[in-house]
């Protein structure tokens, strides 16, 4: 018999917010988290817009063992999925003996693996690179430092789907225990911000160059949108077998009942609706719900002029005009690799504190944008039931639908 | 460079990269207990003797070393 899977914890750590509280705060009011990264400029970006977070100082926390094959994506994965153990009601003692498995998406390491590189290049010399770097410099690296931490016995891979990496761990991790073949599943996705994990993306031209009105440069839908902005941290999102969940007084926050995906199969770069349409369909389909029952969706729109019109329309030919749609990447930037789970995290805030997060910057819309029903401005109104979509380069796209839990 | 000068250098640099009181490290104690090292630790404290005393140890050389005054002994010989 299929398990119910539920959601009973997650953590941010996002350029609007180092925990939820704060992230809370950001969604509501609109703020935006994107800043000019002068440093860039050095260095022959096109565009020095980015999200940004500070590395966080894991010394009170962490030992050094623990400290030292860390680079950004795991520092930032350590503290969103510190938060979301914590809201959970899970430590390492309950990790050790019980099997809990850890899926996190990611797909880059570079700004660990060129450090790594100058250090042989300077010292000509592979033995005085030191013992921690392998392990910042694999893309596994969030799971080979978690599951270490945390002393974790089940399933344990890292999931690379470039922008939909983290929906699709969250979609894994589901399947899994839908099956039974795991309880519970530490799922996210976690993205590096330095100054050479973006450069060959921003060489393609895709980043907007609004760069003197930062706040305003990322407008997905917008008819003005004149490319994304790079961003990043980490999210994480608990999830497991409602029994466990049940058993161990932990919260539910959501229950996940549909998860939908498919590939291009068509240009490495462009999206396509063809492709979109079927993710969105798949979930809708698993889920085995009406449309109209979806109260939001937070759309997959990273502020790129083609992007945004084919989800425009994705969104428009499944759910009509009524549905609320909002992209959270208006205020975040695109979080690329965490983008998948933190917006399933964002849209949790959202159904827990009835109100759905405006879409800020969209000001006019385009042909597409204006046959949906996108929120500009912060509105109240009960969340039962929304969607996430998420697409990647190479054509990959996911889709989730989560509901509020009941009886 | 003296003895007192290898025992200052050891300390600071030690103490740094594994986190431990210069208090412990003293010229009777066991160095891989002190420092509890493990395998790994291994590579990163010949990346730190390299940078302060300018000779990497070799596997060899560790075997003859177990406390920090079989250490410093190492260290007046490599830089004799």
């Amino acid at each position: 018999m299929e398990k119910r899977v539920v959601i009973t914890g997650i953590g941010l750590y996002s350029c609007i917010g180092e925990n939820k509280v704060e992230v809370l705060d950001s969604l509501r009011v609109g703020r935006s988290g994107i800043i000019y990264d002068t440093p860039r400029k050095e260095f022959g970006y096109r565009s020095c817009l980015t999200g940004m977070v500070k590395e966080p100082d894991l010394k009170p926390f962490l030992s050094r063992r623990e400290r030292i094959g860390m680079h950004q994506p795991a520092m930032y994965a350590y503290m969103s999925t510190r938060e979301a153990l914590e809201q959970a009601k899970l430590d390492v003692d309950f990790l050790d003996k019980n099997e809990t498995g850890i899926i996190f998406g990611n797909d880059s390491t570079a700004g660990a693996v060129i450090e790594t590189i100058d250090k042989v290049r300077e010292r000509k010399d592979t033995t005085l690179i030191g013992s921690g770097d392998i392990f910042q410099n694999m893309n596994c690296t969030v799971n080979m430092n978690l599951s270490t931490i945390y002393k974790l016995k089940g399933i344990n891979l890292t999931l690379s789907a470039a922008c939909a990496s983290g929906s699709h761990a969250i979609g894994m991790g589901y399947l899994l225990i839908k099956q039974g073949l795991q309880e519970r599943v530490i799922c996210g996705g976690a993205q590096e911000i330095n100054k050479y994990a973006m450069g060959s993306f921003d060489g393609l031209g895709a980043f907007s160059i609004r760069q003197d009105e930062p706040a305003k440069a990322s407008r997905p839908f917008d008819k003005d949108r004149d490319g994304l902005v790079p961003s990043g941290g980490a999210a994480t999102v608990i999830i497991e077998s409602l029994e466990s969940a049940l058993r161990r007084g932990a919260p539910i926050l959501g229950e996940i009942v549909g998860y939908g995906f498919s590939s291009n199969g068509d240009h490495i770069s462009n999206p396509n609706f063809d492709g979109q349409y079927r993710s969105l369909n798949m979930a809708i389909k698993q889920a085995n719900i009406d449309p109209k029952v979806v109260d939001y969706v937070n759309a997959h729109a990273t502020s790129t002029t083609i992007g945004d019109s084919m989800e425009a329309q994705a969104i428009y030919g499944v759910f009509g005009s009524d549905v609320a749609v909002s992209s959270t990447k208006s205020m975040t930037g695109h979080e690329c690799w965490m983008a998948g789970a933190s917006e399933i995290a964002y849209s949790l805030l959202m159904m827990e504190n009835d109100f759905i997060a405006p879409n800020i910057n969209f000001e006019n819309p385009d042909e597409d944008s204006k046959k949906i029903n996108i929120v500009s401005e912060m509105k109240e109104q009960k969340i039962d039931c929304f969607l996430s979509n998420s697409f990647g380069f190479g054509g990959t796209n996911s889709s989730l639908i989560i509901k509020k839990y009941n009886k | 460079m003296n003895r007192d000068q290898i025992i200052e250098t050891t300390k600071r640099f030690l103490s740094e990269e594994f986190e431990v009181s210069t208090d412990v490290i003293l010229t009777e104690n066991n160095l891989q207990q002190t420092l509890d090292l493990d395998s790994l630790d291994y590579v990163d404290l010949v990346v730190v003797i390299e940078e302060n005393f300018g000779f990497k140890p070799t596997a060899d050389d560790f075997k003859t070393v177990v406390t920090f005054e079989d250490f410093y002994k190492l260290v007046e010989q490599k830089l004799a």
